[in-house]
């Protein structure tokens, strides 16, 4: 370390004293250090990144009931698991893969050309996007099955559609389409797997109620705010190295003007989040103002670069007020049971954070469409492809697992607990839980 | 007056909660209760090896009815309860002496109503 340090400091100095050095070495030394400070960026924000599955365990432990607690920790930690290995096999290859008609990679599977600088940072977000669906899918979805399920998100759902965004030659980013970090291209598309998940499981024994021919809906609470609230804060605090090390670059220094966006949003999401639950229902919730920063940080996601920081705010306080209404139409009015908020937070503010890119955007920096309409309308069509393509391909999924292998446990086993029927063991030995709630 | 206490499944507690409500008793105590019965505990794993649990999760309700009431009680319990297989649990049954209800000085059965 201390020679290559040496060194560096060395070459700098023989850079600016000597005047005989020639102009190639020169622009190739400069190179070597440009891309050194893209190896070492793309490495700390991955690493932040992937410090965002420990915020997922945590959110949707807290969220869930004690009973479950290890259950869901197994899921977090093999949608990553083996959700790596098939992005390594076959996904990094479909989403950046030389294009065959702009939808799908074609070359480049097992890593073949050896970028893993690139294959480390985008990882991290295929890992993203699979283990949003384990919070709403919580507390009844058999464990062999999710396995199967992240396997197939990874390798296949999430590179396709992130391949026509990403990739630099798909068929949405050739219309101009724009999305930053992920609003669309990781947070939608995890959050409609988690949608049609939802849907197709069906809600947790006891959720909704029919009393007289009406749906009573019950509130079933979560076990430990403190952990949720820790997995919000490692949430937020991973996802600077999420939107700012999206700049995919060491040297632009715009990585800062992103910083600051993420923050204002995130900020802007919990007060917006926060005042609605104060005004709807009496009190500042803890949960709801907890979603609500992570509403505001998956709406900045896609717009993070290319907007104001007044209009970071504004996009937050929008995502904050929007996952609370969210949340209240899918339990209450829908009867989809997602125990976390994860559609709504992912997937209504994915959409939000997509379209702010066009309401919101500086054209010029977005360089897509000539007019603000066109550009929203681009945004729009893009947000409607990635719903229309996960919706399809996971329900197709979801419907195929419950049909063979079966998506959920006995009820039996559902009462019991998933971490003593499924895994053999309990999350909290020695404590007193109410199995019964 | 009597005390019905029944020591039954945590998991089903809300359905004898729902099957007590239906015959309008509504005045429950319950507590977590650790318990070695018939069904002679079960073996979880921790880390591949094996763990011996015998004293078993249970659920104590306690219920304060007139005599009227006991009969409807311990129906409502064994409806809620019962799933025919060992470790479904047990009810007693026992006088009580009084009841004063706390905030009234009332006595007797009125403190219980």
């Amino acid at each position: 370390m201390k020679k290559s340090k040496k060194i560096f400091i060395f070459t700098i100095l023989a850079l600016l004293l000597s005047v005989s050095v020639h102009a190639d070495e020169l622009t190739d030394t400069l190179d070597l250090y440009s891309a050194a400070f893209d190896a070492i960026w793309l490495l700390i924000c991955g690493g932040l990144v992937f410090f965002m599955q420990a915020g997922f365990a945590m959110v949707e432990t807290g969220l869930t009931r004690a009973k479950n607690a290890g259950n869901i920790i197994m899921k977090n930690l093999m949608d990553f698991s083996a959700g790596a290995i098939l992005y390594w096999a076959v996904g990094w290859g479909l989403m950046y893969g030389e294009t065959a008609g702009g939808f799908i990679g074609s070359s480049d599977f097992f890593l073949a050309s050896g970028d893993t600088m690139n294959w480390f940072f985008q990882v991290v977000f295929a890992a993203t996007a699979a283990t949003i669906v384990s919070g709403a899918m919580a507390e009844r979805t058999k464990f062999s099955s999710y396995i199967i399920y992240s396997v197939v998100i990874s390798g296949l759902i999430y590179p396709i559609s992130g391949h026509w965004i990403w990739q630099g030659d798909g068929w949405l980013t050739a219309l101009g389409f724009h999305d930053f970090a992920g609003s669309t291209v990781v947070h939608s598309v995890g959050a409609w797997a988690a949608l049609m998940g939802a849907i197709i499981i069906g809600p947790r024994t006891g959720k909704y109620v029919k009393v007289d021919g009406k749906v009573s809906v019950k509130a079933i609470m979560g076990h430990n705010m403190p952990l949720a609230a820790l997995g919000v804060f490692i949430l937020w605090f991973g996802w600077y190295g999420f939107n700012a090390g999206s700049t995919l670059s060491g040297t632009d220094l715009s990585m800062t003007d992103v910083a600051v966006t993420t923050t204002l949003a995130a900020a802007a999401g919990v007060i917006g989040a926060m005042f609605t639950t104060w005004i709807a229902f009496g009190k500042p919730d803890v949960s709801m103002s907890l979603n609500g920063a992570l509403a505001g940080l998956v709406g900045i996601t896609a717009p993070c670069a290319v907007v104001s920081n007044g209009a970071a705010i504004i996009i937050g306080l929008i995502a904050g007020i929007l996952v609370v209404a969210s949340v209240e139409f899918i339990d209450k009015k829908l009867h989809i049971d997602d125990p976390v908020g994860a559609i709504s937070v992912h997937g209504v503010c994915g959409v939000w954070g997509t379209l702010a890119v066009g309401i919101f955007g500086d054209l010029e920096a977005i360089g897509g469409a000539a007019t603000r309409l066109g550009q929203i309308g681009v945004q729009a069509l893009g947000a409607a492809a990635v719903f229309v393509w996960v919706t399809v391909t996971a329900g197709l999924l979801f419907l195929i697992i419950k049909k063979t292998v079966g998506l959920r446990v006995s009820e039996a086993e559902e009462l019991k607990g998933l971490d003593i029927e499924e895994h053999g063991t309990e999350s909290y030995a020695g404590f007193q839980i109410f199995q019964n709630m | 007056m009597k005390l019905v206490v029944a020591y039954i499944q945590p998991d089903k507690l809300n359905a004898v909660k729902q099957e007590l409500f239906k015959d309008e008793i509504h005045k429950i105590s319950v507590t977590n209760a650790l318990g070695c019965g018939q069904q002679m505990g079960y073996t979880e794993t921790y880390r591949g090896v094996d763990v011996e649990v015998n004293l078993l999760k249970k659920v104590r309700i306690e219920i304060a009815v007139t005599e009227p009431f006991v009969q409807t009680t311990v129906d409502a319990i064994i409806r809620g309860a019962r799933t025919g297989e060992i470790g479904d649990g047990k009810i007693f049954i026992m006088p009580i002496e009084d009841s004063i209800r706390i905030r009234s000085g009332e006595k007797g059965e009125a403190a219980i109503g």
